[in-house]
């Protein structure tokens, strides 16, 4: 911590630098719980196989900010970040990491299917493609019921070679729904490089136009890039401008899964991304414009705070009650008539 | 010589594309990487990014690829990198696949292998845990088979490639690191007929695939209760070897069929129709079912409780001996 902050003056924060530092807070905070996430993996803690956004979280970040409180997020089985971005408090996202009934889906969904309707996270999706055409339909009752909501869907860039990508774009142009396609290339589709498999150089921006919509590319590593288009994406969304589908570039820093060192990436460059990490590059760039050192590391404490409360709330947590298998399967709560 | 099942099948497909040229496999990180349980280790660096190659994510397209691959010479063997990967290529399978032959007045030969890892008791969830055989079986125009043993995993492959006919080959994931004593190449008795892998007296335990192994544990146990299990392994669900199932029932009286599909319209159903209706009168209890439940597949904590294992196997051969 500084020693000369207490000589400094102390002045009020512009707009525009205290939208900055909650787009810190956000990549902070992601990646703290995603470290920590890994951590207990390897503790064997988490049972299941789980996605880190690990070096992804500038993305989540920015439309995380940008989005209203009663927008829609979809996303994929890569989605704790997308879950916390949406204010999803960190102890549910946690426990159900760690598959206790204290989690946000009582320890039935785990980490590839978190969901939090009140914080207007709608599910983690984790067969490929599968979410796009039902955030359109979330989009759709957005537009009949004119609440102004938009639906945010996330996904990586192997999903755009499935069918349902391409069926999904159709339907949100034809219809002019209030959906945003954020599609996240970190360069591979699980662990085969998204360009050995792929007709086109950028697999989103270059399908873009066989939808009447715009290419659009973003460096999905600079939380104040993203934040710009996801605010002029939502925006024309919300206010009947129609679909978007943005082309965000990033990198995971592991691999595709818990049990996968990516070893299949050059070493070069994954080098080349690290010196990218969205988070050391970001706080650089706030202090180089002149945000107070002290704010940064109150932010990076809180979220370790946070992190570590999370974790003791999860590890302390009962799995859930074996009923647990039999409930929720139909509307009145059960599972009968067959068991 | 100590191989797993994962290797046996590794080495049919070697064996196959060593022998034949048309021998494709291909799927979703199947080449380079060699497959997420390494089934597919070695076959690009060998034959070729012509011969075994990586696809994108998009089951449909792979199957459909398949399809128009065997129509034209080839013989493809496509892998779904998961049980529940395969629901997005349904309308392929179910709707071409399976019935391109007949639509086709039999001009159309779809020489297809579809290799499909299902099942639990990894630790996965839902979509990765899963057992849709009863889709496939369901279907006519789809033989549908499920190795138990690593010189099974090994023959059925080598057969699938083999057919004709379009074949999936549902692979328990969990016995992918199962060994057996074997030398391969290895032979076994066609797929369309069972095997008593255990000879007993008192009831004939029915199953395929990753519950094989769980019968074999159940009769073991139930040696010290003293009863003798019979268990006969399926090894083809389409075609069912009900020749084989009957005679069984008919030595032992009794019959309670595993597997880890959900209960309502999983084999068993089938299963015990076929006995009730070919050996009626030589039952001495209701044909009863160790299956998982009705419900989605549960979380990995909950997994144990849900998969059927010894103790719901045997709990059911007392039901049927208290009969």
């Amino acid at each position: 911590m500084s020693t000369t902050q207490l000589e400094e003056p102390t002045r009020d924060l512009s707009e525009d630098e205290l939208l900055r530092l909650g787009l810190y807070r956000q990549v902070v905070r992601i990646r703290a719980f995603e470290e920590r996430a890994y951590r207990l993996f390897m503790e064997g803690l988490v049972k299941g196989t789980s996605h880190l956004s690990l070096g992804m979280e500038a993305i989540a970040a920015g439309f995380g900010e940008a989005m209203r409180a009663d927008d829609y997020t979809f996303c994929t089985y890569r989605g704790h970040a997308h879950t916390l971005a949406r204010g999803t408090p960190m102890a549910g996202v946690m426990g159900e990491l760690l598959g206790r009934a204290s989690g946000v889906c009582g320890g039935k969904g785990g980490s590839m299917h978190l969901t939090s309707v009140e914080h207007g996270a709608m599910g983690s999706y984790a067969i490929i493609g599968a979410h796009l055409p039902i955030a359109n339909g979330a989009a759709w009752s957005a537009q009949v019921r004119d609440s102004g909501q938009v639906a945010v869907c996330f996904f990586g860039d192997g999903t755009t070679n499935i069918g349902a990508f391409h069926e999904a774009l159709n339907f949100a142009k034809v219809w002019n729904l209030p959906v945003v396609f954020v599609c996240e290339n970190n360069l591979y589709m699980e662990y085969t490089a998204i360009g050995d498999v792929t007709a086109v150089e950028h697999p989103a921006a270059d399908r873009a136009s066989a939808y009447g919509l715009e290419p659009i590319i973003v460096d999905g590593n600079d939380p104040d890039a993203v934040y710009e288009v996801a605010a002029t994406a939502i925006e024309r969304a919300r206010t009947g401008g129609g679909p978007s589908l943005i082309e965000a570039k990033t990198y995971r820093h592991g691999g595709h899964s818990r049990a996968d060192p990516g070893q299949y990436r050059p070493d070069e460059e994954v080098a080349a991304w690290l010196e990218r990490d969205p988070v050391p590059t970001y706080r650089a760039r706030l202090l180089a414009d002149g945000l107070d050192e002290a704010a940064l590391t109150e932010i990076e404490t809180q979220a370790q705070a946070d992190v570590d409360a999370a974790t003791d709330v999860a590890r302390a947590a009962p799995p859930p009650d074996l009923q647990a298998a039999y409930t929720n399967l139909w509307a009145d709560g059960g599972s009968s008539w067959r068991n | 010589m100590t191989v797993t099942l994962a290797q046996a099948i590794n080495r049919a497909l070697a064996d196959a594309m060593a022998e034949d040229d048309r021998v494709l496999v291909f799927g979703e990180d199947v080449g380079r990487l060699g497959g997420v349980f390494r089934v597919t280790d070695g076959l690009q660096s060998r034959f070729g990014e012509q011969r075994c190659f990586d696809t994108p994510l998009a089951e449909s397209g792979i199957i459909g690829t398949a399809i128009g691959l065997a129509m034209y010479g080839y013989r493809p063997v496509a892998e779904m990198q998961f049980d529940g990967f395969s629901y997005p290529a349904f309308e392929q399978l179910v709707s071409h696949l399976a019935k391109l032959r007949n639509r086709s007045r039999g001009t159309l030969t779809l020489p297809v292998t579809v290799r499909i890892p299902y099942g639990g008791g990894i630790g996965a969830v839902e979509h990765h845990s899963e057992s849709p055989e009863s889709y496939w079986v369901h279907t006519a125009g789809l033989t549908v088979v499920s190795p138990g043993t690593p010189e099974d995993g090994y023959a059925m492959v080598r057969e699938a490639i083999a057919s004709d006919d379009p074949v999936i080959v549902m692979e328990p994931k969990r016995r992918y690191w199962m060994k057996a004593d074997v030398e391969l190449p290895v032979t076994a008795p066609p797929s369309s007929e069972a095997l008593v892998r255990r000879e007993g007296t008192d009831v004939t335990i029915v199953c395929y695939g990753p519950m094989v192994r769980t019968a074999l544990d159940a009769a073991e146990a139930a040696e010290d209760e003293g009863w003798s299990l019979e268990v006969l392994d399926l090894r083809s669900l389409s075609p069912m070897d009900t020749e084989a199932i009957v005679a069984s029932v008919q030595r032992t009286g009794r019959a309670v069929v595993v597997h880890e599909a959900g209960r309502s319209l999983g084999l068993g159903a089938e299963v015990a129709a076929r006995v009730q209706e070919a050996a009626f009168y030589h039952l001495e209890a209701p044909v009863l079912r160790a299956t998982g439940f009705d419900t989605p597949y549960p979380p990995a904590k909950l997994e144990q409780y849900w998969l059927p294992d010894v103790d719901r196997i045997l709990d059911l051969v007392e039901r049927s001996l208290a009969y």
